[in-house]
């Protein structure tokens, strides 16, 4: 029953300014001009709010919430804190950058994908996460990496947030349903 | 034997029938409401689906016509990718003498994963729930005077939509009162979310003895009744079960309790107009007042999509979990 703080708000911040580097150098390197950056609830909003600024980019922004989604729905039934996604402009031919706090099984990011595609079809989809860690169940590979984390069995590393910024690392038995998280880390 | 706000929760509290808004606190009726806000977008996009149901089948038991109810139903279903089967019982089965309990076996051994009950009979959708096999949820869709809390839950998602919360509101519910399961669900559900103050307008003769006892505001004059309140919720006068003089005309009752403009103009500037519909124009309202800039009747309509997807995964949800702790 542990959860101890990994990173403050500061070192968080910087993690996000060297997101930001690298997404922007991979989209100079592939020509993606006004993209459409989409943060996944509920840390990935926190993330895609700070990179939209620091991007200077003038689309707006969306958000999605991938509880329709969600592979594990008849293990664990509706999510109760449902959010509507948001989308705001047409997705058809546009280039996507998804964005997430942590990535692990790639489950998330499937259903993330899933849901985009009942959007529109995408020009492209670029995967950008804050930390990555190992115990793919799916191949998914992110594009942009701030922190590459090693971690052992029955841990876990979450976002909390929106103010301040943190990063935690706790272990399987305290996960349930922890205000202030951004939610399960898949 | 369950009755009704036990039967429709399980251990945890969590929905695995939806029968009645009575025993459901303000927490379960804000999470059905948010649940249907996130389906809300659903509509508007290219593909109009998600696939949370994938594989399952939801039965319509019709007992009872129904248009909008069975045709949003049916939507909501397709909407989250299960298979969905209309049945319409008063032509089928029991016309050859099978029981209603037979037809539910037929179906379960079938597989089906939910029923959704229309019936004449108040308490129909109890019983099927309580004969309903491990794992299958049953949504009452309306079962004689008693309830129809799906429609309750739509008609709280409008009033949200446009009203943003619930504190505060002054709430008017207008009409045959006597013969609604509409109102007795509003009632409760308006009640539970916390409005300031629900006024049930209607002549003596359709209201029920039980009314004082339901926490409302009697009136039998509309322009009292209607004076600053910022939602006016008008019944269908249900023509089919009236028996005997319970009114003198629908003209005389028009007079008397038929929504206009004029009378419109004594409730808040900014008040909605609701109706469950189907609308007996020029009985109940005036068509300028039903087809006007304050009428959310069709947005109504298709809130109910996402209210009834919200219910359907929330519950297919729920008996899925239950049956991998049984198994577990």
């Amino acid at each position: 029953m542990q959860s101890n703080s990994f990173m403050n708000a500061d070192a968080v911040e910087s993690l996000v300014d060297e997101m930001a580097g690298k997404l922007w150098s991979l989209m100079n390197e592939r020509g993606i001009q006004a993209p459409l950056l989409v943060g996944i609830r509920t840390g990935g909003v926190w993330l895609a709010e700070m990179l939209h600024q620091e991007l200077g980019l003038e689309e707006p922004l969306g958000t999605l919430d991938i509880s329709f989604y969600r592979d594990d729905f008849t293990r664990i039934g509706m999510n109760p804190e449902v959010h509507p996604s948001d989308l705001p402009i047409p997705v058809d031919d546009r280039h996507i950058v998804l964005i997430d706090d942590v990535l692990h099984t790639g489950r998330t990011m499937r259903a993330a994908l899933n849901e985009i595609f009942d959007y529109g079809r995408p020009a492209s989809v670029i995967l950008a996460c804050l930390v990555e860690r190992r115990g793919r169940e799916l191949p998914i590979q992110p594009d942009v990496v701030a922190l590459h984390k090693e971690m052992k069995p029955g841990e876990h590393i979450t976002l909390t947030g929106p103010e301040p910024l943190g990063l935690v690392i706790g272990t399987d038995s305290n996960r349930e349903s922890r205000n202030g998280e951004s939610g399960a880390e898949t | 034997m369950s009755r009704g706000p036990s039967l429709q929760l399980n251990g945890t509290g969590r929905l695995r029938h939806f029968l009645t808004i009575d025993g459901l606190n303000r927490e379960l009726l804000t999470e059905i409401l948010d649940t249907a806000e996130g389906f809300a977008g659903v509509s508007e996009r290219t593909v109009k689906k998600v696939p949370l149901c994938r594989g399952k089948i939801v039965a319509n038991l019709f007992f009872e016509n129904s248009t909008r109810t069975r045709t949003t139903f049916e939507l909501a279903g397709k909407r989250l990718s299960a298979d969905v089967l209309n049945l319409n019982i008063t032509a089928s089965s029991t016309s050859k003498g099978e029981t209603l309990l037979d037809t539910l076996r037929n179906l379960e051994a079938m597989h089906v994963d939910m029923f959704v009950v229309r019936h004449a009979v108040s308490g129909a959708a109890h019983f099927i729930a309580r004969h309903a096999a491990p794992g299958v949820g049953v949504i009452n869709a309306g079962d004689g005077r008693h309830a129809h809390p799906t429609q309750a839950i739509l008609d709280m998602f409008t009033i949200r939509r446009h009203k943003g919360e619930f504190t505060g509101l002054r709430v008017a519910i207008v009409g045959d009162i006597l013969h609604s399961r509409v109102a007795r669900s509003q009632i409760l559900a308006l009640n539970t979310l916390g409005v300031s103050e629900v006024r049930v307008i209607a002549p003596r003769t359709l209201l029920p003895v039980e009314a004082r006892s339901l926490g409302v505001h009697i009136y039998h004059d509309m322009d009292e009744g209607i004076r600053d309140v910022d939602v006016v919720i008008m019944l269908r006068l249900q023509k089919e079960r009236m028996q005997g003089a319970m009114l003198p005309s629908e003209h005389e009752y028009y007079r008397l309790f038929g929504l206009t403009e004029a009378r419109l103009a004594a409730a808040d500037s900014e008040a909605i107009v609701m109706h469950p519909g189907p609308i007996n124009r020029g009985v109940e309202m005036a068509s300028e007042v039903a087809d006007g800039s304050r009428s959310v009747i069709l947005q109504q309509v298709s809130y109910g999509i996402a209210v009834r997807m919200a219910v359907i995964s929330i519950i297919i949800g729920t008996q899925n979990q239950q049956g991998q702790d049984n198994k577990g």
